[in-house]
């Protein structure tokens, strides 16, 4: 009865809405179908030309053993950065909450790096990077070890991953730090008096009270990790050396924009639409029962 | 409250009129004049002195009224041209870099042939007044000019003579062939120099002016000027030695691979590498930037792998392209065509040539930059255009007329780089490199077939 006299016009609650709906079909939705349109066609530069051409687009992606390539470093670079960001802001939120003195200037400082634009960021890590001038690079390849992420695989992904997963550290932290605030300073101190150790404290108390923050924290951190790190990896490494550090939202720049091959890239923006839905609907359905919201 | 209100009022009021006042000469202007958009994709301070000629432009005439405006690096302004173009928006002019010239060719009603603009407005930028290497590049299989070059480069040598007058080298005596440039690489490692040599745009130095000044293909079909259906040929024997050469060099530090693209640039003028292969173009940061004596000498070459004379190099850079639009009128092309030929005087192009570094694309400007005394007081300044023009252009030494160049140079890049880390036999790199490349030309020779 009550919800009647409050929503008594029926077009009301379709006005109020409009705006979000119109929002999301224009941002969302439209591009979306531009993108299934395209995956099925073949087209020349300027649209000139259109051959439909049903899954053609899809079954070269997918064949392609460079692609399968980067799907491999793709998983090996999303799940770096996510266990990476989260464990690193984690323990230093933990560190952060504790009773030290200048809390407050740590906490500040370490929010910073998430009001730097991903290409600045990745400049001022070359600064510390690169072999010539680099400060870190020239200091290792003074020492002997041969550092040179221009030829060396491996040294450019854990270059990226490091990169990439600073930036979210930051971001990271804010939600741990709020999360950890909230946990009921009574049940600690239950706990100390029973005899629990910090270590005890955290994985018995603090761990399972901040799961909803960690899982919320996961699926950002992953969906970060495939879109959001462009900016990065094209600053720094260019999805080289070979294709050491390219990524699948890498390679769709490459092949629509550099390439000029809308036809592909739009098969694998497709791809990827698809890998990241089915991601978190997976951490919906498994991961989210062993939540424990308070 | 009511004063605020009416002080805000006050300001919006104020603020419009300024607006109106301050824009009403500048419509009178533009009503009067024909406007024509050019899109660039310079960077400052090039950017600033392309826009300087264009302006230059603007005050010598009354009737046209060029804006120029920067969309970004080469790759972003064609991306813009051909998104407004899709939109039925398209600029009149956009410069395009050399790679896209392909792309640009196959777009057919997107874009008006230089040629045939020149026929319907009366005008004439004669094409045998530029450099055949420049020309060249941007002409149909039949000779005939498709876009108006401007700002074009080429590979050279630059050496840093106090790192060769360490080494016990001749300073004025810079490496003439391959190995000559391994023997100079050895004595400066010998002389205590931690990267003799290094090379920036990796595939245009070492394999598309390789295969030019060596006469040799880069592609099949007269390196794709005879057709859509051209295949790479950089498995060749002359690329697998010359790779392997470079790969063997890396082994015993007399070469240091430095990235891909222009990415190596700064470690010529920072001292840091004593021989760079690079853009003509990195002339003027050198020129500002480096500390020590430097000098500049062609591409050196194979001499056992070359019939006769090193012919000449190929061009890089770009040229303006004019796009098509439904909206537009005869007089905006006439307008067009009046620039173009403002563009083409020797006196511009040499001026263009002296303050950049880019070549001289007209024979006439480079005469000019020599009559002024250019390079007496700039010695190696003539170098780069030397190079383009030393022989009579072959069929290999054209420039390349290769749909998707930028992926398939950077599907080389990759595959130099796995030959680099020692993951594959060169020769194994190579043949990915040419079974991954004809990929991309089937692809665009699919895309563009009518």
């Amino acid at each position: 009865m009550q919800r009647r006299v409050i929503f008594d016009n029926k077009l009301l609650p379709y006005l109020l809405l409009a705006p979000q709906v119109a929002v999301t079909l224009v941002f969302f939705i439209w591009p979306a179908a531009q993108a299934i349109w395209q995956s099925v066609h073949i087209q020349d530069a300027f649209g000139l030309r259109s051959e439909f051409v049903w899954f053609e687009n899809f079954q070269v992606v997918l064949s392609d053993p460079n692609y399968v390539g980067t799907v491999k470093t793709t998983a090996i670079f999303s799940v770096a950065v996510t266990a990476l960001s989260l464990g690193v802001a984690l323990l230093l939120a933990v560190l952060a909450d504790s009773k030290i003195k200048g809390a407050r200037a740590y906490k500040t400082l370490l929010i910073w790096p998430y009001a730097l634009a991903p290409a600045v960021a990745a400049v001022l890590w070359m600064f510390i990077f690169n072999p010539e001038i680099g400060s870190l690079g020239r200091l290792l390849n003074r020492l002997g070890y041969d550092w040179d992420y221009r030829l060396n695989g491996d040294q450019a992904l854990t270059m990226v991953v490091l990169a990439a997963s600073w930036k979210q550290v930051s971001y990271n932290f804010i939600f741990f730090l709020a999360g950890l605030q909230a946990i009921p300073r009574s049940v600690m101190e239950a706990a100390s008096i029973d005899g629990a150790g910090p270590a005890r404290r955290f994985w018995s108390i603090t761990f399972p009270l901040l799961s909803p923050t960690t899982f919320f924290l996961l699926v950002v951190d992953m969906v970060y990790a495939f879109f959001e790190t462009f900016g990065t990896i094209h600053a720094l490494t260019q999805g080289g050396p070979g294709k050491a550090t390219e990524t699948l939202i890498f390679r769709v720049y490459q092949d629509g924009v550099v390439n000029n091959d809308l036809g592909g890239s739009s098969a694998q923006s497709v791809i990827l639409m698809v890998i990241v839905i089915a991601l978190t609907a997976v951490q919906f359905r498994f991961v989210e029962r062993k939540v424990h919201y308070a | 409250m009511l004063t605020r209100r009416t002080l805000g009022l006050s300001t919006a009021a104020f603020a419009l009129a300024a607006g109106l006042s301050g824009m009403a000469p500048t419509m009178a202007q533009a009503q009067q004049k024909t406007v024509v958009e050019f899109w660039h994709g310079l960077p400052q301070p090039l950017g600033g002195q392309l826009e300087e000629v264009v302006k230059g432009f603007n005050a010598s005439q009354d009737k046209v009224q060029v804006n120029a405006s920067f969309k970004g690096s080469y790759p972003e302004a064609m991306q813009a041209a051909i998104a407004a173009f899709r939109a039925g928006n398209a600029p009149h002019i956009v410069q395009m870099f050399e790679v896209g010239t392909a792309t640009m060719m196959a777009a057919g009603p997107a874009i008006k042939p230089v040629y045939q603009l020149m026929q319907e407005t009366g005008a004439t930028v004669d094409p045998k007044a530029y450099i055949p290497a420049v020309s060249g590049y941007y002409s149909s299989k039949d000779g005939k000019m498709m876009a108006l070059p401007f700002n074009s480069s080429t590979n050279i040598m630059f050496y840093n003579k106090d790192a060769f007058q360490k080494a016990g080298l001749d300073p004025n005596k810079p490496p003439a062939t391959w190995p000559e440039l391994i023997a100079a690489a050895k004595a400066l490692k010998a002389s205590g120099a931690s990267c003799p040599f290094t090379t920036s745009w990796p595939t245009w130095a070492q394999f598309e002016q390789l295969g030019a000044i060596h006469d040799t293909p880069f592609a099949s079909q007269a390196n794709g000027f005879g057709g859509l259906n051209a295949e790479l040929k950089v498995n060749a024997p002359l690329y697998v030695k010359h790779v392997q050469t470079l790969v063997d060099m890396q082994k015993e530090g007399t070469f240091r691979y430095g990235g891909r693209d222009n990415k190596p640039d700064g470690l010529f003028p920072s001292g840091e590498c004593a021989i760079i292969h690079a853009s003509s173009g990195l002339r003027s940061r050198i020129a500002k930037e480096a500390t020590f004596a430097w000098g500049a000498a062609p591409l050196p070459y194979w001499p056992d792998q070359i019939k006769g004379e090193p012919k000449n190099g190929i061009i890089g850079g770009a040229a303006f392209w004019v796009m098509t639009s439904p909206k537009r009128t005869p007089a905006e092309y006439k307008a067009v065509s009046e620039f173009f030929t403002y563009l083409a005087k020797p006196e511009v192009d040499a001026k263009w040539h002296m303050d950049t570094g880019y070549v001289p694309v007209t024979f006439k400007g480079f005469e000019l930059a020599k009559a002024e005394g250019f390079y007496e007081k700039n010695p190696g300044a003539d170098v780069p255009a030397a190079q383009l023009t030393r022989t009579p252009t072959t069929e290999n030494t054209m420039g390349l007329r290769l749909g998707n160049l930028p992926e398939i140079r950077n599907i080389i890049q990759e595959e130099l780089e796995k030959a680099f880390q020692g993951q594959q036999p060169v020769q194994q790199a190579l043949d990915t490199a040419v079974q991954r490349g004809n990929v991309v030309l089937r692809n665009f020779e699919r895309a563009n077939k009518n």
